[in-house]
């Protein structure tokens, strides 16, 4: 009997929780399904409108921006250029840069283990106005490569990989030295079929990372053609339910990736801890 | 490292090269233009700069309101570090309890994680308008709520907005953490303690401690830096700059005041804090926690 009551606790707990991480999003998005008159006068909204197909489509083809260049369709193209970037560049160069690390003798190993892991104290946040200047130099404002490399200069995904290395038995590779195998081929052959799961993980985990940036475009694109979703939300002009439909339209990427990928990021993670 | 390792002369730099070639560029010199900036004054118009040894830090130490965004970072890290932490546990720990419906209430907890600050920020604000806002009635028929006014208003909207997406890190983690936690180390501690409150402080609470470790420094990460699209969302600072986080105050002076020398030295200030931090981290914390 207690133990009915106990499990009644939790549930209850629980639906507290999901309501307070659901409600605040189910209210905006109902809000959006109706018109900006129909809110405007009648407050945010907690039951569905008819104005579903109308709002979204606006705001999908609508040109916007301060000078209407964009629209918010193109603005999802360059989120999505921009994470899928960030996430292949810094997977690819964070896994290599671990196996130096981990499977090699390296003159000065010391000083450059620390040239790469003390950037983990110097987040962009801090460096954002010289790295405008240094990007204006190299003439990459309002550009891909602009928005894209500095924030793959990043030596978390380098820190991970380099922990799922340390974990991998010796063993493996003095079978693989047995059979006179180099060092590409080990790498390519064994390290990176054997860290699929981690490598996954880190893709995800920097997709989402680089598809949320807002400081960052908002300063490297003064052009309207390089926009990218999360920084379009403040800047994007419109009807209180375009704004709205545009909010709900950005969460979808990010939510669906950690929503149907969850096992494969938190196992991801967890492998090496 | 190793104790097997190839032995090579030169392979291992090109496995090193691409990330410390994009680190060189897009990190260290930017890096070394931040000390340069924190150590030169600039004339107003930009045309000129000399050497000002330490005359940046002496300005931004003898500005009050540095103080005050100092004063309210510490807080709101605090704050929301406290928060999201005990929510999240609460939760996970109920998740943890339940067989029914454990991926369910998993899934939907943890979807918040992927909303991007700002625009939870911009969500916030439709909250909390005086002509939409549901929290903005609420509160004002409680108190006469009214943030672009008081303080401690202005603090309650950025600490709602600020809190609300990282209970599902926190929830995350510390499932994850407890279930991580051996089942034969509860079911021995269910047969010497009875209580369940008192098993869970004295057992699985130190059990937890790396997690909860991790956790904190997540957290306080958080507030300090990615809190940027939240502030800038909501409040922007207001009243006054009683809301502005060190970061946010940093880019406002640099970028939209243009004063380089100040916002290179307030940098500075906040690389010695995060380095502060993880100094903390690893000589204190980790000598005094329980790992199983």
């Amino acid at each position: 009997m207690t133990k009915y009551i106990s499990l009644t606790i939790n549930h209850f707990i629980l639906s507290i929780g999901l309501l307070i991480m659901i409600v605040p999003i189910w209210i905006i998005f109902a809000s959006s399904t109706h018109s900006s008159l129909f809110i405007n006068t009648n407050g945010l909204q907690f039951f569905l409108g008819d104005n579903f197909i109308d709002n979204y489509s606006r705001v999908l083809f609508k040109q916007s921006g301060f000078f209407n260049e964009i629209t918010a369709l193109k603005m999802f193209f360059n989120s999505f250029v921009m994470a899928t970037g960030i996430a292949t560049l810094s997977v690819i160069t964070s896994l290599m840069a671990a196996y130096g690390l981990v499977y090699f003798k390296v003159k000065y190993a010391t000083f450059i283990f620390w040239l790469i892991f003390i950037t983990l104290l110097v987040p962009l946040e801090l460096r954002i106005m010289p790295s405008y200047i240094v990007m204006s130099k190299l003439n990459l404002v309002n550009t891909f490569a602009g928005l894209i490399l500095p924030i793959s200069a990043s030596a978390i995904a380098t820190f991970f990989f380099r922990q799922f290395y340390k974990s991998i038995p010796d063993e493996l590779l003095e079978a693989a030295k047995l059979d006179g195998t180099n060092s590409l081929r080990f790498f390519i052959d064994f390290l990176i079929p054997l860290s699929k799961t981690m490598i996954a993980a880190v893709f995800i985990f920097m997709f989402v990372f680089g598809y949320n940036q807002y400081l960052w475009p908002l300063i490297m694109t003064t052009s309207e053609q390089y926009w990218t979703v999360v920084m379009g939300l403040k800047t994007m002009y419109g009807s209180i339910s375009d704004r709205f439909a545009f909010v709900i339209m950005s969460m979808i990427p990010p939510v669906i990736i950690i929503i149907f990928l969850q096992k494969l990021f938190i196992q991801g993670i967890f492998q090496n801890k | 490292m190793k104790k097997v390792q190839f032995k090579s002369n030169y392979s291992q730099y090109f496995f090193l090269a691409p990330q410390l070639l994009i680190l060189l560029i897009f990190l260290y010199w930017p890096i070394i233009q931040t000390f340069k900036d924190a150590f030169t004054m600039q004339d107003a118009f930009g045309f000129g700069s000399q050497f000002a040894g330490f005359d940046n830090f002496l300005f931004i130490f003898s500005d009050p309101s540095y103080f005050t965004a100092f004063k309210f970072t510490i807080i709101y890290s605090f704050v929301i570090t406290f928060i999201t932490g005990s929510i999240g546990l609460l939760l996970a720990v109920q998740a943890n309890k339940v067989m029914h419906g454990k991926s369910a209430y998993k899934t939907l907890l943890i979807w918040p994680y992927a909303i991007a600050p700002a625009v939870v920020g911009v969500m916030a604000n439709y909250f909390f308008s005086e002509r939409y806002g549901l929290l903005h009635h609420l509160f004002n028929n409680l108190w006469g709520f009214n943030w672009y006014e008081n303080v401690f208003d202005a603090y309650i909207y950025v600490i709602i907005a600020g809190s609300w997406k990282q209970i599902s890190a926190n929830f995350i983690f510390f499932l994850a953490g407890l279930q991580a936690i051996q089942k034969t180390v509860i079911e021995a501690s269910i047969i010497d303690c009875k209580s369940n409150i008192r098993r869970f402080w004295t057992i699985t609470f130190p059990l937890l401690m790396p997690t909860t470790f991790f956790l904190i420094i997540i957290n306080i990460t958080y507030a300090f830096f990615d809190t940027f699209g939240i502030i800038d969302t909501t409040t922007i600072g207001a009243p006054g700059s009683e809301t502005k986080t060190l970061v946010y105050k940093a880019y406002i002076d640099g970028f939209k005041g243009l004063d380089l020398g100040s916002a290179g030295a307030q940098s500075i200030m906040m690389m010695i804090i995060v380095l502060v931090i993880t100094i903390f981290q690893f000589r204190y914390i980790e000598g005094k926690i329980h790992y199983n």
